[in-house]
C-alpha cells in the first residue's frame, strides 16, 4: 500500500500518512479554498492543487516538497474566440482531471477541465495548450452537454503506459473518446453504452460516464460508473458491458475503482437514482466484484449503517494494494487495509471531499 | 494618474499588495500596467478573455462599473478605483 492519502476537499488540501499503524495529517495547504483535483506525479513526486476560487477563479499550483511550499503556474485559459456553444464564450471553470503524460514523454501532463476542453502540457505543467482537434471535434457543440456540471466536463483521462499516445478520456455528457496518436484525431468509444435520459437511445454521443478508470495489470480492461449502470470493457473500449445489478445494490453511483494486480476485481460505492443522490436507505456501503462484474458483493462491515446523507464523488474511491479508500461529500474519510472486508474511519469532521489519491 | 486601490483578500496572494498609482486610457491598459507591479494579479481579478469575474466588483470613484466584459466604463486622473470582492459563498 502507497503510505500517503491526498484529499481535494471544499476548505482545502489535504495530506494524511500511514505512520506506525495508523493514518495521521501531514500537510494542509490553501486552508479555505475549494481544491477540485489534489494530485501527484508519481514520476517527479509533484504534487499539484487544482484550486477551485469562489471568487478569483481556476488556479494551478504545484509543489515539489510534499506540500510545505507551492509555486503558483499559469492556469489552462481557453484561446481568444473560444466558445462553448455559438455566442457563448468559453472559459476555464473548473478542472476536473489531471494526468501524468507517461515515461516516454517526461515532461507531458494532461489536464480535463469544463467546459469540456482537453489541456496539455509538454513543460512539465509550466504552459498548457487546448488540445484544439478535441475542441474541434464535429460532435461537441451539439452532442455534448453538461452533467454533473452545468457545461460538459472532461473527468477521466487515461493513458495506456503500453502505447503512451493512446488515451481514452471519460467527458460528462459526451461518453468516451479515444485518441492513439496523442490527440491529434478521435474516436468515440460508446458503443454498448445506454442512456435513458436522452431522446435517442442511439445516439453517438450524449451519454454520461461518471467515471472511468483502467486496470493497472491489463489496460485493456475498462470501467466505468456510468449515470445509467456499471460498464465494462475487455477491448480497451471498443464494446461495452452492462454489469450493474437490475435490482441490486450495485447499479447508481459515482466512484469506481480496480484492483491493481487483478482485472477483474473493482469496487463501486452505491448510491440512491439520480432523482435523490443520497446513501441507500441511510446506510454506506461498498460493492465488490472479483468475476468482472457477473456478481457483486455487499461490503458494510466498520460503515455506518444509520442516518447517513453520504455520497461518494467520482474521484474519491482508491485502492492500492489490499488498502482501499474513500471520502465523502458530507467530510468522512474511510480506509480499509482487507479489500473492502473491513472499514476504519480516518475522519468523520472534514470538509465535503473532491478527490483521493493514494501516492508514496 | 488613478490610484487603484485593492480588497484586502486579495493581500493572500499578493502579500505586497498597496495602493498603486497606473496609468491608462481604458481599465484594461490599468491592469496591464498592474500586472507589471504584480505578475498574476489580472488573472484573479479578470477571466481570460478580460471580463471581470463573476464575483468580483470594480468601483470607480464610489460607483460600481457598468461594463463588466469590456471594462469600458470612463474614469479621470484623479480617480479612485476599487477592486472588491462580493462578499458571497460559505
Amino acid at each position: 500500500m502507497k503510505s500517503t492519502l491526498l484529499l481535494g476537499t471544499r476548505k482545502g488540501f489535504i495530506a494524511y500518512q500511514f505512520k506506525n499503524g495508523k493514518w495521521g495529517a501531514e500537510n494542509l495547504s490553501f486552508e479555505g479554498v475549494p481544491v477540485s483535483i489534489a494530485y501527484a506525479d508519481p514520476r517527479t513526486n509533484t504534487w499539484w492543487a487544482a484550486l477551485d476560487h469562489g471568487h478569483w477563479g481556476v488556479k494551478l499550483h504545484r509543489s515539489s516538497d510534499r506540500g510545505n511550499t507551492w509555486e503558483e503556474v499559469a492556469a489552462p485559459a481557453y484561446p481568444e474566440g473560444s466558445e462553448i456553444k455559438d455566442g457563448v464564450p468559453a472559459t476555464t471553470r473548473y478542472i476536473w482531471a489531471m494526468a501524468h503524460g507517461g515515461k516516454k514523454f517526461p515532461s507531458r501532463i494532461w489536464l480535463g477541465t469544463d467546459p469540456g476542453g482537453l489541456f496539455v502540457s509538454e513543460d512539465e505543467g509550466k504552459n498548457f495548450q487546448l488540445v484544439e482537434s478535441l475542441w474541434h471535434h464535429p460532435t461537441r457543440k451539439e452532442g455534448w452537454f453538461g452533467g454533473g456540471r452545468d457545461q460538459p466536463g472532461i473527468h477521466s483521462i487515461l493513458v495506456d503506459p503500453r502505447n503512451e499516445e493512446r488515451i481514452h478520456i471519460g467527458i460528462s455528457c459526451a461518453g468516451v473518446f479515444e485518441t492513439t496518436d496523442s490527440g491529434k484525431t478521435w474516436h468515440i468509444r460508446n458503443k454498448g453504452m445506454w442512456a435513458d435520459f436522452l431522446p435517442n437511445p442511439d445516439a453517438e454521443t450524449g451519454y454520461d460516464p461518471h467515471i472511468v478508470v483502467a486496470a493497472n495489470s491489463d489496460p485493456d480492461m475498462l470501467w466505468q460508473q456510468n449515470h445509467c449502470s456499471i460498464f465494462r470493457s475487455t477491448d480497451s473500449a471498443m464494446n461495452w458491458n452492462d454489469i450493474g445489478q437490475k435490482e441490486g445494490t450495485a447499479r447508481f453511483g459515482f466512484a469506481i475503482a480496480v484492483a491493481e494486480d487483478n482485472p477483474n476485481q473493482a469496487w463501486v460505492a452505491p448510491a440512491n437514482s439520480d432523482m435523490t443522490r443520497t446513501a441507500i436507505k441511510g446506510a454506506l456501503v461498498i460493492c465488490r466484484t472479483d468475476d468482472g462484474g457477473k456478481t457483486w458483493k455487499e461490503q458494510r462491515n466498520g460503515l455506518p449503517q444509520e442516518g447517513c446523507f453520504d455520497i461518494v464523488y467520482r474521484h474519491c474511491l482508491v485502492s492500492s494494494g489490499d488498502a482501499l479508500a474513500f471520502g465523502t461529500t458530507t467530510g468522512n474519510l474511510f480506509f480499509s487495509p482487507d479489500r473492502g472486508e473491513s472499514w476504519q474511519t480516518i475522519n468523520n469532521y472534514l470538509p465535503m471531499i473532491h478527490s483521493v489519491q493514494f501516492v508514496d | 494618474m488613478p490610484t487603484i486601490k485593492f480588497t484586502y483578500a486579495l493581500k493572500r496572494f499578493f502579500p505586497k499588495l498597496k495602493d498603486t498609482p497606473a496609468g491608462g486610457r481604458t481599465l484594461a491598459e490599468i491592469f496591464r500596467e498592474i500586472e507589471s507591479s504584480y505578475p498574476g494579479l489580472s488573472s484573479y481579478v479578470l477571466d481570460e478573455r478580460g471580463s471581470l469575474r463573476r464575483h468580483v466588483n470594480i468601483f470607480i470613484d464610489g460607483k460600481m462599473i457598468s461594463d463588466r466584459d469590456k471594462l469600458s466604463d470612463e474614469f479621470s486622473p484623479g480617480s479612485e478605483i476599487y477592486i472588491i470582492q462580493a462578499l458571497s459563498g460559505g
